[in-house]
């Protein structure tokens, strides 16, 4: 398979300079970089007008959370809303990534990424999968612990993880790839997408109280 | 103050303490402030030409306001003479005089006397340069008014008491001259007092980012110096980038100390990160961590553990590879732990006596303690070591394996 035939438009949305120049040497053969922003509000502007196919988000900027950026793109609606965002960030606070899952990105990627592993998540994000980096599954495995007595389920099919997306999301955050997984599991590298976006929808929709008071707890220890 | 007994002195040859001793005397009179402010208006101050008063005859308004003291002082005396008491008039004369000369030199010294003048009148200023919303002048009137009416209630009866001779008398008038002096000064005290609690924030604040900016320079900067140094040493400067890193991340999320000394880690993911900590810095490659759940630690956790650093220690030493990955999962009855790289692996069947011996330790420590320990490896494909434990001491069975 050809680069060019699926080089996506990447919009980088990132208050380092330095960051963004690293980013943009790594990223510049193999994906087309339509502009980048350093603030909320001109990246708000900026992807309306030029709807690329791929935010590479940063979760700290100076205006505030990246998931703002989310949330106004959901708003805008239209094509707006089609645009695909990875979220990149050094910071652990849980409550601040999976806050961008919620919010509607398709995954979460550590800076210290390497550069072709930041292509390759950027290509996955692209073509509509799910990138989950070994802490983010950590986190969502995290978020999703047995629930104690005291928590009522409200919604089985969206507060609790299967069995088999657990062990999906120990294996990531145990280090394997894709596919590895695939491998370990005799499943197909499809499969594993299917499970790891069945977990991304679970997060972005279940209305489970202990997501958010996990996030809270999180915060406070 | 203003100069006026070192100029005085000056002109007359005199100390100049000798004048200032002099002019106090006098002030006690009343004269004397009257003497200082007509002095301080008619002889030009050191390195000037002209005097005050000089400046203060362009100055209409100022002389008006002067001249306004005039009806006071008929006021005053009046006053004095009805109630027969002589120590007003006596006192009226100098004071109103004093007053009309303060008024001009007010208005017309030069910009550093100003400046002086403001700061030593700040609390009677405060009281005259209300903001000019109509609300609040007349508020201010009316705090004014009620000074004035609580002051001559407390001045006339504390006169009145020595007629009477009754305790209460000049102890009521004396509550209301403090009540006349709180409702006109306390708002600017506690203006005052405001400022000052401001001004203390302000300095924690500036504090803090002091402190803030000799951490950043003790560590990362630094850092940032000795990565520059080393470029040409990629191992080394991924290792202090890590370490760099690791630091800052417990100083900003965990609130600890850089660079206090580790004291002795209490619960399970405190464990992993000190593996983490160790083997990046004694090794050189990038440890990365996941840990779900946490709980404190007991003897077969420790000795999980032990046995997971032995096998980031190897990995770190043996594997070749970059970097390592540790995932510690704490459910609701187990415990477990994996470790694994990337690296060239070994095939199990075949390993030399001191991996075997190295393996072997690692699975006796975790029977020893009632654990599992499964290693998988493969030439090409890396290695795993996974460590389970109960987390129920009685659930642990204890296997026979000698040391």
């Amino acid at each position: 398979m050809t680069a060019d035939a699926r080089r996506p438009r990447v919009f980088l949305v990132d208050d380092h300079e330095i960051f963004r120049k690293g980013v943009r040497a790594e990223l510049s053969d193999d994906v087309d970089l339509v502009g980048e922003a350093d603030d909320v509000e001109p990246a708000i502007e900026l992807i309306k007008e030029r709807l690329p196919d791929v935010v590479l988000l940063d979760l700290h900027l100076p205006g505030g959370g990246g998931h703002l950026v989310i949330e106004a793109m959901k708003a805008a609606g239209g094509d707006a809303a089609a645009v695909k965002f990875l979220a990149l960030s050094v910071s652990d606070a849980p409550e601040d990534v999976i806050a961008v899952i919620r919010a509607g990105a398709r995954g979460y990627v550590t800076k210290t990424i390497s550069g072709p592993e930041l292509i390759d998540a950027v290509l996955r994000v692209a073509e509509g999968d799910a990138v989950f980096s070994p802490r983010l599954a950590g986190f969502v495995l995290d978020a999703f612990a047995a629930t104690p007595a005291d928590q009522p389920v409200f919604d089985p099919e969206l507060d609790q993880l299967t069995p088999r997306e657990r062990e999906v999301l120990r294996l990531i955050a145990r280090g394997y790839t894709y596919k590895e997984l695939a491998r370990e599991l005799s499943i197909s590298t499809k499969t594993v997408e299917t499970h790891v976006s069945a977990v991304l929808r679970k997060l972005q929709l279940s209305s489970r109280h202990q997501l958010t008071r996990w996030a809270t707890e999180r915060r406070l220890v | 103050m203003a100069g006026v007994a070192g100029g005085l002195a000056r002109r007359l040859g005199w100390d100049p303490t000798v004048v200032r001793v002099v002019l106090v005397m006098v002030s006690l009179s009343g004269y004397g402030i009257c003497v200082y402010v007509l002095a301080w208006l008619l002889i030009p101050a050191e390195g000037e030409n002209e005097p005050v008063i000089a400046r203060s005859l362009a100055d209409r308004r100022g002389i008006a306001l002067a001249l306004a003291f005039l009806p006071a002082l008929v006021i005053a005396l009046l006053i004095g003479s009805v109630l027969g008491l002589t120590w007003i008039s006596s006192l009226a004369l100098p004071l109103l005089v004093s007053a009309g000369g303060f008024v001009l030199i007010w208005r017309n010294a030069d910009p550093g006397e100003k400046a002086f003048l403001h700061r030593a009148a700040a609390p009677v200023t405060s009281l005259a340069q209300r903001p000019d919303g109509s609300g609040r002048s007349s508020r201010f009137l009316l705090r004014t008014l009620a000074a004035l009416l609580l002051l001559v209630g407390g001045l006339v009866a504390l006169f009145e008491s020595h007629a009477r001779r009754s305790a209460f008398r000049p102890l009521a008038g004396l509550l209301l001259i403090i009540a006349a002096i709180v409702i006109v000064f306390g708002p600017w005290w506690l203006r005052v007092a405001r400022d000052l609690v401001v001004e203390r924030q302000a300095r924690a604040r500036a504090e803090e980012r002091a402190e803030i900016a000799a951490r950043v320079h003790d560590s990362v900067l630094q850092t940032l110096a000795l990565i520059q140094r080393r470029a040409d040493q990629p191992q080394q400067v991924i290792q202090l980038a890590r370490a760099q890193e690791r630091e800052l991340r417990s100083w900003l999320f965990d609130g600890d100390r850089p660079g206090a000394p580790g004291t002795q880690d209490s619960t399970f993911a405190a464990g992993i990160h000190r593996i983490q900590e160790d083997v990046e810095a004694l090794h050189g490659v990038a440890v990365e961590v996941v840990v779900v759940g946490d709980c404190e630690l007991d003897d077969g956790l420790r000795s999980v553990l032990a046995a997971g650093r032995e096998a980031a220690v190897n990995a770190a030493k043996w594997s070749g590879a970059p970097e390592l990955s540790l995932f510690g999962e704490v459910e609701q009855r187990t415990v477990s732990l994996f470790v694994r790289d990337r690296g060239r692996g070994f095939d199990p069947e075949t390993v030399t006596e001191d991996r075997k011996g190295i393996a072997e330790s690692i699975r006796g420590r975790m029977a020893r303690s009632g654990g599992t320990a499964a290693i998988r490896s493969s030439p090409g494909a890396g290695t795993e070591v996974a460590l389970t434990m109960s987390r129920e001491p009685g659930r642990r069975p204890r296997s026979a394996v000698a040391t």
